[in-house]
């Protein structure tokens, strides 16, 4: 059997959910594999609702006071009792924040593997290898689990999987699981999710946005990314680094815990292309993208791969389109 | 309060990363090994909490490796203010997180810290899950992608950076494991006299005790696929940027 566990976002199916939804329904088929999907704690009966039109054998319910609200010691017990119920081949999430911080737990718990961040699944003589992100997705890697194992808990990047991919149907079955939690279980107190003041930029409708990343090495060559950024009528981006050096605001950072933008165009500056700044820029009509190592990820998503050092590039090309104008 | 930070020497950024002839792991002698990024930032964070408390609060930093890859970071973390550290020598480039955590739980269970402080994953494995898999190994609360920390009521008050711009503190009773995202404060360098009173310092050598029982590997490491048609523009500086004009204006017309 696969389970796939349902993240509620604000009401809502998890995006990354779905996702997990579709990767659960491709197993399925391919292994000959039931197919259940568990909605679990936090606005569960909601999310249950919702799944009502997947095509799916099972759909669970898991609802319980205790995890009425998300916490990592409430979760990963009652995830880790379903799985000792059900003994499932797989269970499948999105890698999301929540993800990170639970099923590692499970992990422990049941002395079973967590692959973390996959990107893809291809199949050996219908055994499922998963491809994942290492050293900074310069390299990727198939790994396989111990299949002596009874349950593998995999979890996948955004986008390894598509939700328009989702078979409809409707579930054969809708099973109550219940939970044995007690108060003692959960041991950290959690205070309502909060948003900080807006941006004071909103990036998401630039049309060229120049970003930058820690290869310009210093506060001191932000000058020289400002000229080229006003030579261009850009507004400026950046990756999370220099946000966290303090050279830039938080308002300017793009990517999974910064903006998601879609400009016109996306000119980045000395960024290597982590799946996490990936996210929040791949959307963008064009990409050119400056680096000196011409394995940099970024070149894997970039229409105009830019090979050299910007601290040479980026004066002159500023001097160029200013002699343009 | 006892407190570990689990610091690990990873491949720096400027590295060239080639895969090595067994296609598992990658060609480590062309590499210079630095501090994995979010771990600097939650060791910054405990050096904080010990100032803070001002009293005998003590900064173990841990970390596991060979001798070779991790030596400077051990110093380092020493030279910034670190009380001793711990040493667990492991030669084999071990990949499952669930055995990394054992090997760590193993070592440090007799430790008893308060706080186990790591990075929210690392650069070079990324699998984002020891500091958990510890909490959870060793029976503590946990918390991951600390983002600030309060010590109020004799527990810890953690500040998470949730998706989209959202957070949320949870408090989180001791003994506790807490992973740290990057910008949670500003790393300091170490001091001249710092520098000098590392040497002095004890680190604890134990050998990694192996977990015989891998629950996952990497069966093949390989370069990642190109998914978009990419020109390429390389050559001197002059060529590069007349092209980039050609394209800006003609292309995409944006200049
Ligand atoms: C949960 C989580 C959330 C995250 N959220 C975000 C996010 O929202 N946004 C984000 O950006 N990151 C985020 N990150 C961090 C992300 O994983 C990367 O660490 C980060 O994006 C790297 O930033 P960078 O490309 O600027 O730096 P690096 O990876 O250090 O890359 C610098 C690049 O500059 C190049 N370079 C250096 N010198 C020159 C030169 N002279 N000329 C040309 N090129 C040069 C180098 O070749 C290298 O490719 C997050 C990570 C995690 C785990
Ligand atoms: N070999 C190691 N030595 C020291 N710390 C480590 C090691 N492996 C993992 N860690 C810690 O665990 C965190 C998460 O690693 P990972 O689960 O591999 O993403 C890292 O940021 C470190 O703080």
């Amino acid at each position: 059997m696969i389970l796939v566990v349902l993240e509620n976002q604000r009401g809502n199916i998890h995006a990354f959910s779905q996702e997990a939804v579709a990767a659960g329904q491709q197993l399925s088929t391919k292994l000959g594999l039931d197919l259940c999907i568990l909605c679990l704690g936090e606005n569960a009966s909601a999310l249950k609702e919702q799944a009502s039109n997947y095509k799916v054998k099972n759909l669970i319910l898991a609802q319980n006071d205790l995890i009425g609200s998300y916490s990592a010691d409430g979760y990963s017990k009652a995830l880790d009792q379903v799985i000792s119920e059900l003994s499932p081949k797989y269970v499948l999430m999105g890698h999301s924040y929540m993800v990170r911080d639970f099923l590692p737990r499970v992990s422990a718990k049941s002395d079973v593997p967590f692959i973390s961040d996959i990107i893809s699944v291809t199949y050996h003589d219908n055994v499922p290898i998963f491809a994942r992100q290492v050293f900074n997705a310069k390299i990727a890697t198939n790994v396989q689990a111990d299949s002596n194992n009874n349950t593998i808990l995999l979890s996948f990047q955004s986008a390894a999987f598509s939700s328009d991919d989702i078979e409809a149907g409707s579930p054969e079955n809708q099973i109550d699981f219940s939970l044995n939690l007690d108060t003692s279980d959960i041991r950290s107190e959690s205070e309502p999710e909060f948003q900080e003041s807006a941006s004071s930029v909103d990036l998401t409708t630039a049309e060229l946005i120049v970003s930058v990343g820690r290869g310009i090495d210093s506060q001191d060559n932000l000058p020289m990314i400002e000229a080229l950024a006003s030579a261009m009528g850009a507004e400026i981006a950046s990756s999370r680094p220099v946000v966290d050096m303090g050279w830039l605001p938080p308002y300017r950072q793009v990517g999974s815990s910064g903006q998601v933008v879609s400009p016109k165009l996306y000119l980045s500056v000395g960024i290597s292309g982590a799946i996490q700044h990936v996210v929040g820029m791949k959307g963008s009509k064009n990409i050119m993208a400056i680096n000196k190592d011409e394995e940099a990820p970024i070149f894997e998503i970039a229409d105009y791969a830019v090979i050299g050092d910007l601290m040479e590039i980026v004066p002159k090309l500023t001097e160029e389109i200013q002699k343009n104008k | 309060m006892k407190i570990a930070v689990l610091t690990k020497a990873i491949p720096s950024y400027e590295s060239s990363i080639r895969i090595d002839s067994s296609e598992k792991w990658i060609d480590e002698s062309i590499v210079n090994f630095v501090v994995n990024e979010s771990d600097s930032y939650a060791l910054e964070e405990a050096l904080q909490i010990k100032e803070q408390l001002n009293d005998d609060s003590e900064v173990v930093v841990v970390i596991m490796g060979s001798e070779s890859n991790t030596s400077k970071v051990l110093k380092d973390g020493l030279a910034k203010g670190a009380d001793r550290g711990i040493f667990i020598k492991n030669d084999t480039s071990e990949t499952d997180p669930l055995s990394i955590a054992k090997i760590f739980s193993e070592q440090l269970k007799e430790e008893s810290f308060d706080l186990i402080l790591s990075g929210l994953q690392s650069d070079d494995l990324g699998s984002g899950q020891t500091g958990v898999l510890i909490g959870e190994l060793l029976n503590m609360s946990t918390a991951t992608l600390g983002i600030e920390t309060k010590m109020e009521d004799g527990k810890i008050k953690v500040k998470r950076e949730l998706e989209s711009g959202w957070f949320q503190w949870v408090t989180l009773p001791f003994p506790a494991s807490v992973s740290i995202q990057s910008g949670i404060n500003e790393p300091r360098y170490p001091s001249l006299k710092g520098i000098m009173g590392a040497k002095r310092k004890e680190v604890k050598l134990v050998d990694a005790q192996s977990v015989s029982d891998s629950k996952q590997e990497f069966i093949k490491l390989f370069l990642p696929k190109t998914e978009k048609v990419t020109e390429k523009i390389e050559g001197t500086v002059d060529d590069i940027v007349s092209r980039m004009i050609d394209i800006l204006k003609n292309n995409l017309k944006v200049i």
